[in-house]
This record gives C-alpha cells, sequence and structure tokens, in this order.
C-alpha cells in the first residue's frame, strides 16, 4: 500500500479544513504533535517532564485513488512559527495548494516564502466567497509577487468538484516542473 | 532496545524485549493528557527510525502469540491496524501525540509485529509515474 500527500496551507480561517474536507472520503482528522513552548526541534520531550508543553495540531483528511494508492492532505498547523513541523509535512510531499483570501493577501505571504524557498511545487488557489472572485488572477499574482510559472486557480474550497480540480492542477503542475528539469 | 542509551529514560539495563518494558504507570492514561504523553514510550522521544506521517502501518501475519505482554496503546495499534493505516490516523484516532505513535510504531516494525511502508525520500519527491498515477486517480473520482 502506497500514500502520498499534499499540503494545504493558507492564513487562518482561510478556509483549509473545508476544503480538505471537501474532497476527503473520511472526515478530517486531527493529529496533534506535543513539544515544549522553547522547543526547536519536533517532540523534543527529553528534558524535565512538568515542562510546559504545547500542541501543534493538523487536521488531515484521506482520498483513496486505487487500490494500492491513497493519497492524505495534510492542513498546515495553524501557527506559523513551528517552521520545523512544515519541513517535517513537506517531506516527500506531492506539493502545496496555498489557499488564499483576497481580503487578507497578506496572510498567506509567509507560506508563499516558505514553499519557494522550500523548491516544493505550489500553486495559488483564491478561494471565493459567495462564488465572487473581485480581484483578477494577475492582480493576485502581483500581490503575492509569486514567479510567473506558478499556476493561479479559482477555487470554492466548499465544493467537491473545485477542490478535486485543484488537486489536480497541483499535480499537473508538479509533473511539469519535474520535466522541466530534464 | 538492547543496552542503555542517551535517549532512554528510565534506562531498562540491557533488557531485551523492548515492548515489554513499556506499560503505562498504573492506571489508565487520560486520553487527552498531555502531562506525561512520553511515558507510554519509557521517556523515548526518538523514534528507532524516521517514519513520515503518511507511512502506511499493517500489523503482520504472525503466529498466534502473547499479545498480552504488549503494553495497551501497542495493542490499540496492533486492532486498529489490521487493515493499512497512516501514522497520522494512528495519531489521530488512538489520541495519541504523533511523536509517541512514530515511537511505538517504529518499536514494533522492529519486532515484526507491523510492516510499514513508506517511499523512499532520499529520492526526493514521488517520481512521474507515480504523479500520472495520482493524476489518474483524482480524475476519476
Amino acid at each position: 500500500m502506497t500514500s502520498v500527500k499534499i499540503v494545504v496551507a493558507g492564513g487562518f480561517g482561510v478556509g483549509k479544513t473545508t476544503f480538505v474536507g471537501s474532497v476527503s472520503e473520511i472526515t478530517p482528522l486531527t493529529t496533534e504533535a506535543v513539544m515544549t513552548a522553547a522547543s526547536t526541534g519536533v517532540d523534543d520531550l527529553s528534558h524535565v517532564p512538568d515542562k510546559t508543553t504545547t500542541t501543534v495540531a493538523m487536521d488531515f483528511g484521506r482520498v483513496t485513488l486505487d487500490a494500492g494508492l491513497i493519497l492524505y492532505l495534510f492542513g498546515t498547523p495553524g501557527q506559523h512559527r513551528f517552521w520545523f513541523m512544515w519541513d517535517d509535512l513537506i517531506q516527500g510531499a506531492i506539493g502545496a495548494v496555498v489557499l488564499v483570501d483576497t481580503r487578507r493577501l497578506a496572510d498567506s505571504f509567509p507560506a508563499v516564502d516558505y514553499f519557494e524557498t522550500a523548491g516544493l511545487p505550489f500553486i495559488v488557489a483564491i478561494n471565493g466567497f459567495h462564488g465572487e472572485f473581485p480581484h483578477s488572477m494577475q492582480d493576485v499574482q502581483e500581490a503575492l509577487s509569486v514567479s510567473p510559472n506558478v499556476p493561479i486557480v479559482e477555487c470554492d474550497a466548499r465544493g467537491r468538484a473545485s477542490t478535486k480540480a485543484t488537486l489536480i492542477a497541483l499535480v499537473e503542475h508538479a509533473m511539469a516542473m519535474q520535466m522541466s528539469v530534464r | 532496545m538492547a543496552g542503555s542509551g542517551p535517549d532512554e529514560w528510565p534506562p531498562t539495563g540491557g533488557r531485551r524485549g523492548s515492548l515489554n518494558g513499556m506499560r503505562p504507570p498504573s492506571g489508565d492514561l487520560p486520553a487527552s493528557s498531555l502531562v506525561r504523553p512520553y511515558a507510554v514510550t519509557g521517556g523515548r522521544t526518538k523514534p528507532r527510525y524516521q517514519l513520515q506521517i503518511e507511512a502506511m502501518v499493517a500489523a503482520s501475519h504472525y503466529e498466534a502469540r502473547d499479545l498480552s505482554v504488549l503494553s495497551p496503546e501497542c495493542q490499540a495499534i496492533l486492532g486498529f491496524c489490521r487493515d493499512w493505516r497512516s501514522v497520522a490516523e494512528v495519531s489521530a484516532v488512538l489520541r495519541m501525540p504523533l511523536g509517541v505513535a512514530r515511537v511505538l510504531i517504529a518499536d514494533m516494525a522492529v519486532e515484526g509485529l507491523v510492516r510499514v511502508h513508506q517511499l523512499d525520500h532520499a529520492q526526493g519527491r514521488p517520481d512521474l509515474n507515480l504523479l500520472e498515477r495520482v493524476l489518474s486517480g483524482l480524475r476519476k473520482l
């Protein structure tokens, strides 16, 4: 049984869990990583047992693609300071979807920077509320200052067809990136 | 877990049968306890090898053996993983921290109690063949 994963990122309240839930065959679950507040590494609890702990929660969903292949969709932790958890999440991932709310574009800057630095294939998905997309894709591209090679798509995180199309766009982009380095 | 290394606490003094010593303190561990989440791993926080969050786990088909020597957490993992499950699902559904799930599953894999499957990440990202397969599966949804 083979598994692959896609990371879903974006600012607080942008609709990551809604997105995951729309396409997942299970109700999204939550996994928690426990660590000390001052920790720089994941699960670093080798010290005093009653040190203050903090939990980093990640919602995720599952999509069975064929009899031997399962896709997991992981929402990034809400707090950006847990970058080591992001490092863990993106290890061997297909890529990421950065969900963007055009009313709060700056919320997605950290995620975009992070994936560009990490060299992970990603696309930007503009989550339109009430089916409204007040900004053009070019506006969004300029505001986020992403490279023109990064696909920007419109998405309704509540809709299964739309989230499926977004995931397809990401996988196609990941394939294009691989083919361009041959 | 022969011998005690720097990341073992309390030290097991070379006792073999790594899972035998790993019982939680008397009484049930509260499901959402954050006080001593690593009590079930004897304080160890580093798994024997790195498991991806999406690594797949399945209980091995083994001859009947006495599972009562295993901790309740390990027995729960074996029961839950009769079908292939991811490390993340073990953590979420069995309500244990991700790091604890990773340590226990890695131990059980070394002991032959579970099979684990994950992509070889030294290879980087999923290759074109696998991506094609993912695309195919997504289109059929």
